[in-house]
């Protein structure tokens, strides 16, 4: 049984849609990268499968007992606010603080525990977001543009770390990124979104490629790769698919 | 030990305070300031109808509050500006129930008294309804304290773990009203969201998590209950405003330690 199986989906804001016809599945294991560009409804999609919002058509499935692991797009933590790092991540979950040091420690920001959350840098508060998404074992973790703000070797070496939890817990990966041409080589299946499903495909790894060095430079090691839009398709309506237009 | 008036007052103010402490923090980390305010002046149109009722002052306060805090809610986000929407309703609230207070020409009432509260006229059922009422506030945010840090920080993160955001504002907004309500006699409507937002603030720069920061709160809280009636018990000055006063006084002072503390370091 699919993790996530979403059926004929369509989402609306009053009398705006932003989402319609919509078919998703999500497998054990499968990282997906949903990309599109703004206004294509990628965060309405991730907010009607975590419940958020209704679905104004179609099905959203979960697995019975499914557990999500959740990344915010962004996360402000008001001033008045004081919150430790450790409090943090045992703000949903009764763990210990072992394991919250563990944790940390495999999201690659050790000796953090004590921190204000206030004082982190946004590479470290966004590998403290993932650690405490991980810290009770999910079986899919949901990004929402999780490497925002960071430049790029911080957004190849978040990826990275991505796939390596993929490959010691095994968890699935559903994340969304407004990137269009550049995602995460690890991916999958890439999806595009813009209203409906677009297109979908696998990203072309592309390392070796003059083009690639030339737009990556070298310290990157692979995370990233080129998607390749494929829309020469027909669909049964008539908008342009106006993706470099809309960046 | 109860016969005494101070004994009753003080008490009266330790448990405001207390209740008002962890809920206050809040409404700081919410930005919901004017919100408390807004509840607050509603309150004196429950007053005016509990008179012309003949009811519980408690619970026509309580059911206005109740009343505004619900519209609030509900009309957030659609097509007005939340400072706004709370300027309307939390003055019209407040000019609605000063008229219809004139409008009681059968009973005298000392307007003074729920605008800026009669602690020192405390009596048993008040002090009981104050203490029941705090003891069910602080209950509903102890018990659902993660949920409703968790909606505080991030809704998305609150639906991903299961919970209802909305919910969860729904308690707040609850509680606020019980606390306006039982807070009238204490500080009365004016003050009542000094009670909330200042021993909160005072506390912010001496704690590093959400938990010590309510419990900081609820001591200055506290002391400024104690410190506010022994001044106005000297001083001959009105009780409500002097616990403001001194927790103001706390919050400068405390203010200035961190900020020395900080530059010195």
């Amino acid at each position: 049984m699919s993790l996530i199986s979403v059926k004929n989906l369509g989402v609306a804001y009053g009398a705006n849609t932003v989402l319609h016809h919509v078919d998703l599945h999500l497998e054990p294991g499968e990282i997906v990268t949903i990309v599109g560009p703004n206004g294509s409804g990628k965060t309405s999609l991730l907010r009607a499968i975590i419940g958020a919002v209704e679905p104004a058509s179609g099905q959203i499935s979960l697995k019975p007992g499914l557990k999500i692991g959740y990344v915010p797009q962004r996360l402000h933590i008001d001033q008045t606010l004081p919150i430790t790092v450790e409090r943090f991540m045992r703000l949903t979950d009764r763990v210990t603080r072992a394991t919250c040091a563990s944790a940390l420690e495999a999201a690659g920001v050790p000796d953090l525990l004590k921190r204000q959350m206030s004082q982190l840098s946004g590479g470290q508060f966004q590998r403290v977001l993932l650690a405490r998404a991980l810290i009770n074992k999910p079986d899919v973790l949901l990004l929402d543009e999780a490497t925002q703000g960071l430049d790029q070797p911080g957004s190849a070496a978040f990826y990275r770390q991505i796939e390596q939890v993929r490959r010691d817990t095994g968890c699935a990966v559903l994340m969304i990124s407004h990137e269009l041409h550049v995602v995460m080589s690890a991916s999958d299946r890439v999806i595009c979104l813009n209203g409906h499903v677009c297109c979908e495909g696998t990203p072309a790894v592309v390392a070796s490629a003059p083009e690639y060095r030339a737009l990556f430079g070298t310290g990157t090691g692979g995370a990233l790769a080129l998607y390749r839009h494929d829309h020469d398709h027909d669909h049964d309506h008539d908008h342009p698919h106006s993706h470099e237009a809309a960046e | 030990m109860l016969d005494d008036f101070m004994t009753r007052a003080t008490l009266a103010g330790v448990g405001v305070a207390f209740a008002a402490a962890p809920l206050g923090c809040f409404v700081v980390w919410r930005r919901m300031a004017y919100f408390g305010d807004a509840t607050a002046h509603a309150a004196i149109l429950g007053v005016a109808l509990s008179l012309a009722l003949q009811i519980s002052i408690f619970a026509g306060a309580m059911v206005v509050a109740l009343i505004m805090a619900v519209t609030v809610t509900f009309l957030t986000g659609r097509g007005y500006a939340m400072d706004t929407l709370l300027g309307v309703l939390a003055h019209s609230a407040l000019a609605f129930g000063l008229v219809a207070v004139s409008f009681l020409s059968g009973i005298r009432i000392d307007l003074m008294a729920y605008l800026f509260g009669d602690i020192l006229a405390v009596s048993r059922l008040d002090l009981m309804v104050i203490w029941g009422g705090a003891i069910l506030v602080i209950a509903l945010v102890v018990w659902r304290w993660s949920a409703l840090l968790t909606a505080t920080l991030n809704e998305e993160l609150a639906y991903a773990s299961g919970l209802d955001p909305k919910r969860e504002q729904l308690i707040l907004t609850l509680s606020l009203a019980i606390t306006v309500a039982v807070a009238i006699k204490v500080v009365g409507v004016l003050l009542i969201a000094a009670m909330l937002i200042i021993p909160a603030a005072a506390a912010r720069g001496l704690a590093r998590t959400p938990e010590a920061m309510a419990g900081v709160a609820a001591a200055i809280g506290a002391v400024s209950a104690v410190a506010g009636l022994q001044g106005a018990y000297i001083f001959d000055t009105p009780a409500g405003p002097s616990i403001v006063c001194v927790a103001a006084i706390l919050f400068a002072v405390l203010n200035l330690i961190t900020w020395r503390s900080q530059s010195g370091a």
